[in-house]
């Protein structure tokens, strides 16, 4: 059978996601039981977590989660990244055994930072330089796949029930300002640890429920700009185009979601005069960027997380406040579960959409 | 009080019994296909709730979550708060009562068959798409609390062809279709076919019905004079 | 004598095929007995439908050369023309190249199932509206933060079909006026073609789109900006790299007027623009053109789908064109040489694909607008063509056939009997303008539907999400180098 990449797999799913408004960092227990609750909305296939905030001791460095299926791909990559970072620190990712999760690769993670002369030759950013480092691996180092490669963050990622994949990555012993859940049911079994999500580039993480009609018009459009989609998974290219929207045009999150799930035209055409010309912009200027079909989406970034649903709605999507936590899942009750009295609790609706920030830090 | 192990079966089983299922948190098929009896469910119950509820009684004291009463038939759905996505899709008959509000989808292909005849009612506001493909029956939004916004989103009753949704506003919804046709309802029409309805809501959440029947009504119908077959041209 | 026309018992003996035959093919001898002369028959049906008894037969002719499997009748028959006559052989509408594959019927559609939902488009919000036009690179902003509208002039479609070039001299006036009048209340554009706008269409301007061939006629600052854009023919599906013949016969009256040549006079477009020899030269005619105009309006460039067409829909993106028009070997024509007709050019199916890819690799494929024509047939070559990459298709010879052209491939004649493809004012007002924006309103509104239908079927309801979707599509009976420049997989794979 053809893994993940060779063809492409649909998916249903489960999502949750909690962020700390004031910073608090939580351990991964809340997020884990959350999931827990959405257990049928997955099929044992894929799960996973992003945690930020939970390396504060190397937070200026970039913090690499790689899964290896040799020693060998484990060397040559670690050659890689010699020849091109500062290998501040190195070490296996500690997992626990659990009869639940099998087919474990080598997990390791490392902490780096780009050689200062050759990040100059390069004239690029840091950002720029670490993930088209991290690209290389992925297309050319067999057996390698960087699963997360952002600052003071990290992807946790496996094939099994999400609250498994939790207890396999100990994620009770991170803590966190922001956490995202995901479950997943795929519709086929290629059993590959990569396939599973969060799907992350730098410090931006997506969790993403639904099956988008638009995939090949949105892939083919966000290839253009230099991103390859290997998995071809809706989550990929999703988080590419937000990279894309944000990173290299220069908008806001919530430009970016008037974007994916723009308004209709007729509901442009209510709007008021600046705000109608301010939407069509978007839409005819991005317009291979809508995403048509249901999904609904978790995006964890650097200080900040935002839920979006598509414009119609078609996947459901709950959010909750309580304090400074603010809370967002595919079900009410894996909110509940954590947090039996929230002080608001609604569902947002389609296109619009939510995003929290760390008190007094602008949103993307 | 009795731990039960299946507990779905054993509501399905029982005679004009009272149930109470304590401490529900996502737990789905809640009153599933249930044909007598009345059900109390305290949390929150999960997806699937009451669907093809068929004469038994199901009252909910927090909030629901998505496709509650699907293609229910018969019975009292009673939702103190508020419901998820595409509520009551393809509700054939019995009645629907959400307090709070109803998400996206609500009230979906509804219909009425002889003497079956699918009533939802909804307290605060409706999603976008209400009574989408409406094919018989009643829906009624009262938007308690929202007095002066708008109480359905977009789309409102999007490709009905029969059946008729009652809005308590005096606001035309959000870009209506022009198949459909809007008309203020009578002193008549509210006497007799509203009113009914109305008070039976009221008694059974314990709220005064006058507040419910404040103001005016508009209703919303399929304009017969358009129909989907002058669309096609046989081969 | 290729067909043959019968008549049965049931004649009445009317003579209204004798008047609807426009060809000479049927005349009345002594005012009554009916006269066959099956070599003038071009078999284009209007008697037939005309017929109040249903008494007329056209069929092809029995008597055959014998059979060869080298040289057919047709070829023997051009051969016998050429030897008596020495000329080019004349033919009109797209090619016939029997052995060159419709590249559309090859290729199947997606649908949801379980996976993500499908949508019904009576019911629910579908968009079909395209603009088309260029996008600037990237996103600016004022010093308040606020986004800035860097968009230059976009044309608004509300369905993406729209009406091909047609001049004015190849068809009639009442055909320009019935299709102006359609594309206004089709919220879509017609094209003016290369031989001006008649000044009672100025109303129009709104869904006009007017040309600038090499023969420039009637082209002035007016013409210019009595429209919504204007598109620089470099070339057609039909006869690409070849020019225009107009006979004086058809420069009479207010075609003269239009196209701005003398009566009786030949309206010669030559076969490249004469200041246009290479890439830079169509750069600067696009500036010229946006100058004279204000920079208000998007230019479109239309060459025919020739082999290297991906580099050179590349070339026009970076000429300042807003939009390339790209026709295909099915492209119709009024009049070409019958050789060229059926042997130059590729496929639109294949040309849109290898463009699409291009421009993408090139990373250009959003700054500019790409339509695709040259034998769209129905609204499912619509949709495989935009999901192939194309913004938006261009129909010609079907917004024709919606008007009763039956195809006959008699238009290079001027003897057009259902009035279209004529300046005889005795056979132009065979079309009533009115019914015949209706009919063409009718069709592209059932395209429309279709399209929504299908769009639906896929659970997508924008028409920019299909856009270059090419995993809608899959092949059958293609090979392995047809699938990878269609870009598709095979069925089943």
């Amino acid at each position: 059978m053809r893994k993940e990449g060779e063809v492409r797999i649909s998916s249903g799913c489960a999502i949750s996601g909690i962020f700390c408004r004031d910073g608090k960092r939580i351990t991964g227990e809340a997020i884990k039981k959350s999931i827990a609750v959405m257990h049928n909305r997955s099929n044992g296939l894929g799960g996973g977590f992003a945690a930020y905030g939970i390396y504060p001791q190397y937070k200026d460095y970039f913090a690499l989660h790689i899964f290896y299926d040799s020693q060998t791909s484990r060397e040559e990559s670690e050659r890689f990244l010699a020849k091109r970072f500062d290998i501040i620190n190195l070490s296996k990712i500690p997992v626990r055994q659990t009869p639940m999760i099998s087919d474990a690769p080598l997990i390791w993670r490392y902490f780096i930072t780009p050689l200062p002369h050759l990040l100059q030759d390069s004239q690029l950013d840091e950002d720029e330089y670490t993930s088209r480092a991290t690209i290389m691996i992925n297309d050319s180092i067999d057996g390698a796949y960087v699963v997360s490669c952002g600052k003071d963050m990290g992807v946790f990622k496996a094939v099994g029930y999400p609250e498994d994949v939790a207890d396999f990555y100990r994620i009770e012993e991170y803590e966190g300002y922001s956490w995202t859940a995901h479950g997943r049911y795929p519709t086929n079994t290629p059993g590959w640890w990569a396939g599973s999500h969060p799907f992350s580039l730098l410090d931006l993480t997506v969790v993403h429920n639904g099956e988008i009609s638009s995939y090949d018009a949105n892939r083919r459009a966000v290839e253009m700009y230099g991103y390859s989609c290997n998995l071809l998974t809706d989550t990929e290219v999703i988080t590419y185009i937000l990279d894309y929207l944000t990173r290299k045009q220069g908008l806001t999150l919530k430009e970016s979601s008037e974007v994916i799930a723009a308004p209709f035209w007729t509901t442009i055409a209510i709007k008021d005069e600046e705000e109608r010309i301010r939407l069509s912009y978007l839409r005819k200027m991005f317009s291979s960027f809508l995403i048509t079909g249901p999904f609904s989406i978790l995006v964890g970034f650097r200080g900040g997380m935002m839920a979006l649903n598509d414009r119609l709605k078609l996947r459901s999507l709950v959010a909750a406040e309580k304090g400074n936590v603010v809370y967002f899942s595919s079900e009410e009750a894996a909110i509940r579960v954590i947090e039996d009295n929230p002080d608001r609790i609604w569902a947002p609706r389609g296109g619009e959409a939510v995003i929290a920030t760390l008190n007094g830090e602008a949103g993307l | 009080m009795r731990i039960i192990d299946n507990g779905n079966e054993e509501i399905r089983r029982p005679e004009d019994e009272e149930i109470t299922v304590k401490r529900c948190l996502g737990e789905r098929y809640v009153g599933c296909g249930m044909k007598n009896g009345t059900l109390h469910v305290e949390g929150i119950p999960g997806n699937a709730l009451a669907s093809y509820l068929d004469g038994g009684t199901v009252y909910v004291d927090g909030n629901a979550q998505d496709a509650a009463a699907d293609t229910m038939n018969a019975g009292l759905l009673a939702i103190k708060g508020s419901a998820g996505d595409a509520l009551a899709y393809g509700m054939r008959g019995g009645r629907v009562y959400v307090l709070g509000d109803a998400g996206y989808r609500a009230g979906v292909h509804m219909k009425a068959y002889e003497d079956k005849k699918s009533i939802l009612v909804i307290g605060g506001r409706a999603g976008s798409f209400l009574g989408e493909y409406l094919a018989g029956g009643i829906i009624i939004v009262l938007g308690l609390g929202n007095e002066g916004r708008d109480i359905t989103g977009y789309f409102c009753g999007n490709g009905m062809y029969a059946g008729t949704i009652y809005l308590r506003t005096e606001k035309q919804p959000l870009n209506l279709s022009d198949k459909l046709i809007k008309r203020n309802v009578d002193e008549n029409e509210k006497e007799n076919i509203l009113c009914p309805i109305i008070k039976d809501f009221a008694s059974v959440f314990s709220i005064p019905v006058e507040r419910c029947l404040e103001g005016g009504f508009i209703a919303i119908e399929a304009d017969k004079s358009k129909t989907y077959s002058q669309l096609y041209a046989a081969v | 004598m290729r067909y043959r026309i019968r008549k049965d018992d049931s004649c009445i003996s009317c003579l209204r095929c004798v008047r609807e035959c426009s060809f000479g093919a049927i005349t009345a001898e002594s005012g009554k007995a009916l006269a066959f002369h099956h070599d003038k028959c071009t078999d284009c049906q209007r008697c037939v439908s005309f017929c109040p008894a249903g008494a007329i037969y056209i069929t092809e002719d029995e008597n055959r050369f014998r059979k060869n499997a080298v040289f057919s009748d047709d070829e023997i028959k051009e051969i016998l023309l050429q030897a008596e006559t020495g000329g080019v052989l004349l033919s009109s509408m797209g090619a016939s190249g029997k052995n060159v594959p419709i590249y559309f019927d090859k290729m199947l559609l997606n649908a949801s199932q379980v996976t993500n939902p499908s949508i019904d488009p009576l019911r629910e919000p579908m968009e079909t509206a395209v603009f088309l036009g260029r996008r600037p690179e990237k996103a600016e902003r004022d010093i308040s933060g606020r986004i800035i509208d860097n968009l230059p002039p976009h044309l608004e479609l509300r369905t993406p079909v729209m009406f091909s070039a047609m001049s004015y001299g190849a068809i009639s006036l009442n055909v320009h006026k019935a299709l102006a009048a359609a594309a206004e209340k089709l919220g879509t554009y017609w094209n003016t073609g290369e031989g001006g706008l008649h000044e009672s269409l100025y109303p129009y301007k709104k869904n006009t789109i007017v040309q600038v061939a090499s023969g420039r006629f009637g082209v002035h600052e007016t013409y210019l900006n009595t429209a919504a854009a204007i598109e620089i023919k470099i070339g057609q599906g039909a006869k690409p790299g070849i020019g225009g013949h107009l006979t004086g016969r058809k420069i009479i009256g207010d075609v003269s007027k239009t196209r701005m040549v003398p009566e009786g006079l030949d309206a010669i477009s030559p076969a490249p623009h004469h200041d246009i020899y290479s890439i830079e030269d169509l750069a600067q005619l696009v500036m010229s053109i946006k100058e004279v105009t204000g920079h208000r309006k998007p230019v479109i460039v239309k060459v025919a789908a020739v082999h290297n067409i991906a580099p050179i829909a590349s070339g026009i993106a970076r000429s300042g064109a807003d939009i390339i028009s790209i026709d295909g070997y099915r492209g119709g024509t009024g009049a070409a040489p019958k050789r060229i007709r059926d042997n130059v050019g590729i496929p639109i199916e294949l040309a849109i694909a290898s463009v699409d890819q291009r421009l993408r690799e090139e990373r250009i494929r959003d700054r500019v607008s790409v339509i695709a024509s040259g034998g769209i047939r129905n609204s499912s070559d619509a949709v495989k063509a935009i999901a192939l990459g194309a913004d938006a298709v261009s129909i010609g010879t079907a917004a024709l056939c919606a008007l009763g052209c039956h195809i006959c491939a008699s238009c290079h004649t001027g003897r057009c009997a259902w009035g279209l493809a004529t300046q005889d004012p005795e056979l132009t007002k065979r079309l009533d303008t009115e019914k015949g924006a209706e009919r063409l309103v009718n069709l592209v509104n059932a395209w429309t539907r279709e399209i929504k239908e299908i769009m639906g079927g896929m659970g997508i309801n924008s028409i920019e999400a299909l856009r270059g979707n090419r995993m809608a599509l899959c092949g059958i009976d293609l090979n392995a180098k047809e699938l990878e420049i269609l870009g598709i997989r095979y069925a089943g794979e």
